[in-house]
């Protein structure tokens, strides 16, 4: 793999202000999508993004990757506004969207190829795909994968470009708990090591109190962001904190999924 | 009465016993069908409806697939390959000899047909067998070039055209009324256009040929690629992908069976083209060839002209299938048609 970089992050910083998006739909009725939404994500900050279905979360992050033109506002990488979608922003979407006509070496190194950086990066391929656990499955061709495993080539696809931010729409999603835990910590791994900005959407609130410098609560109508709550945790972080359960709680009553106040009296 | 119905029920289960007995040796079954043809061709004479051949080429023939069949036969015995498959083709050419056999009885044993235009098979492998050269070196080589021209031309100008209409919006503007109209007209309905228009009739038919293909080839690319789900090329401009890339490196590729669905459509009516102008324009190729037969009354050359075009239609249909399973295997599970 590339020799890991050293001291902080220097890029990677995104700024978005005022960032407004409306859909139309096909019987007229428009839909906020996005109403006014302020945030600034340092260089090489894991952010997670978490709130209710249909909240717009999937809709911010395919403006930060340029894929649609926002109504209003502005969003900037290192003070560059954002066009367009370019490979500094590698998105992993929620579903893999592998290309079903490539075998899943080929799907990893899609990238690479675009760039005409295959011929000098080839090794990094088979590294990727060690990365996901699918080194023998570089002839397979997506649809004889489970869907798991195509998330996680789908994963190394877009890591492979080494894009300064990664965009991640619940990427973990489809695997079961174990292959979970195991991805949230190559992930973090990858993340160090890389000093990549990570935004990744979940709808897991321990994944995304694990995984996080900061949790972005967002909520919808109207679609904004709802609050942000710093956790200035060491890693590696043990799953199981007092501190984690305490800001789960914390979360959960944002979102109004916090159930009762009073002391719980089936005390362990 | 009791005595019949067990005598009854006695044939019966000699009978049943037989079938089953037929069952067991099915490997056997072609030599026994093609034995059968022998015996009746050796010990029944000639009707004289059926002109003489020179050679006694029918019987070439049964002798031939007699040896092959019994070394098939007997090599299956020492090889299970070969007799997977002599037990998967055994049923097929018990009957394709059963049906010849009696085309043979119909025709030169009996003279149940009009000989005229029935000839017996002997005949008509005489006509393939005088007129060969000339049926493959003249006929088909003429068709052969007249059908490259067209088809290559055609696909190709069909992919492109597919490709700028599912890509270009000013292109889709101006090409899709044109392929609506000019599409669905059947490429024979422009013959007396074409045959005076063009310089040649080989240009001509050419023609035809390249608008036969051309059409099915252009909507079925274009709705192809008008098909790919947007998604994709959003990942591969998320991957760094440039506009021409994801044109042939993911809308192409992506729209592939769609397109192969428009070169088998192309394929057929390229073959009903090629005939239809052989034998209306076109002063030689196959088509011509059973055209003039047709006309001469001389039927065993037609029918040996029919046979050289099925197995040459035949063949380019099995390589284009062929084509198709190569450059399609990455799909799963879809409808093979
Ligand atoms: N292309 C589109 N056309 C029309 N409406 C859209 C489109 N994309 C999103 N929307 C609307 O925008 C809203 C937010 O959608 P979005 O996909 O961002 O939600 P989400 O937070 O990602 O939800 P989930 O957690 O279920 O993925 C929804 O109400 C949806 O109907
Ligand atoms: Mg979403």
């Amino acid at each position: 793999m590339v020799a890991p970089q050293t001291g902080a992050a220097t890029i990677g910083a995104i700024n978005i202000r005022g960032v407004k998006k409306t859909f139309t739909h096909q019987d007229g009725s428009i839909i906020e999508a996005l109403s006014n939404v302020d945030l600034s994500v340092a260089a090489g900050e894991f952010i997670t993004l978490i709130g209710p279905s249909g909240c717009g979360k999937s809709t911010l992050l395919r403006a930060i990757a340029g894929l649609h033109p926002v109504d209003a506002g502005e969003l900037t990488l290192d003070g560059e506004p954002i066009t367009g979608p370019a490979a500094e922003r590698g998105l992993v979407f929620q579903d893999p969207l592998l290309f079903p006509w490539l075998n899943i070496h080929d799907n990893v190194a899609f990238g690479l190829k675009a760039r005409h950086l295959y011929r000098e990066h080839k090794a990094e391929v088979g590294q990727f795909l060690k990365l996901v656990g699918l080194e023998t499955f570089g002839k397979s061709y997506p649809h004889q994968l489970s869907g798991g495993m195509q998330q996680r080539a789908a994963l190394a696809r877009a890591l492979v470009n080494q894009p300064s931010v990664l965009l991640l729409d619940e990427p973990l999603g489809a695997l079961d708990a174990f292959t979970r835990m195991n991805m949230q910590d190559e992930i973090i791994r990858i993340w160090q090591e890389r000093k990549t900005t990570m935004i990744m959407v979940t709808h897991d609130v321990d994944e995304a109190v694990y995984l996080a410098d900061r949790v972005v609560v967002m909520c919808p109508r109207p679609a904004r962001i709802e609050e942000i709550i710093s956790v200035k945790r060491e890693r590696p972080r043990a799953r199981s904190h007092p501190d984690f359960l305490q800001l789960r709680g914390k979360l959960l009553k944002i979102l109004d999924f916090g159930g009762q106040e009073r002391e719980p009296e089936y005390r362990i | 009465m009791n005595l019949f119905i067990t005598k009854t029920m006695r044939y019966l289960a000699t009978a049943w016993a037989a079938v089953k007995e037929l069952r067991r040796v099915k490997l056997w079954w072609v030599p026994m069908t093609i034995g059968i043809a022998i015996l009746l061709e050796l010990l029944l004479s000639n009707h004289d409806s059926q002109p003489a051949t020179k050679y006694a080429y029918y019987r070439y023939l049964v002798f031939i697939a007699l040896a092959f069949f019994l070394t098939l036969a007997v090599g299956a015995k020492f090889f299970p390959r070969w007799r997977e498959k002599l037990l998967h083709i055994s049923a097929f050419y018990t009957a394709v000899f059963l049906a010849l056999n009696i085309y043979h009885l119909a025709t030169q044993k009996f003279g149940l047909l009009p000989a005229l235009f029935f000839p017996s098979p002997g005949r008509i492998l005489e006509a393939l067998v005088v007129d060969f050269r000339y049926l493959i070196v003249d006929c088909l080589g003429s068709s052969a070039k007249l059908l490259a021209w067209g088809y290559f031309t055609g696909a190709i100008a069909g992919f492109f055209t597919g490709i700028a209409v599912g890509f270009n919006k000013t292109a889709a503007y101006w090409v899709n009324p044109l392929t609506r109209i000019i599409g669905p007209i059947p490429p024979t309905a422009w013959i007396p256009i074409v045959l005076v228009a063009f310089p040649t009739t080989f240009s001509g038919g050419a023609f035809l040929i390249a608008l036969a293909v051309w059409f099915p080839a252009a909507v079925m690319t274009g709705s192809g690629i008008a098909n790919v789900p947007n998604a994709y090329f959003e990942v591969s401009s998320t991957l760094g992908a440039s506009r021409w890339r994801q044109i042939f490196y993911v809308g192409i590729p992506a729209a592939m069976p769609s397109i192969f669905i428009g070169l088998f459509t192309g394929t057929c009516s390229s073959f009903i083209t090629l005939m239809t102008a052989e034998m209306l324009g076109v002063k030689n190729g196959i088509g011509w060839y059973v055209n003039w037969q047709r006309e001469m009354l001389s039927y065993a050359n037609v029918y040996a002209g029919l046979i050289i075009i099925a197995i040459t239609f035949y063949l380019l249909i099995t390589l284009l299938f062929r084509l198709r399973d190569v450059v399609l295997v990455w799909q799963k599970g879809v409808i093979k048609w």
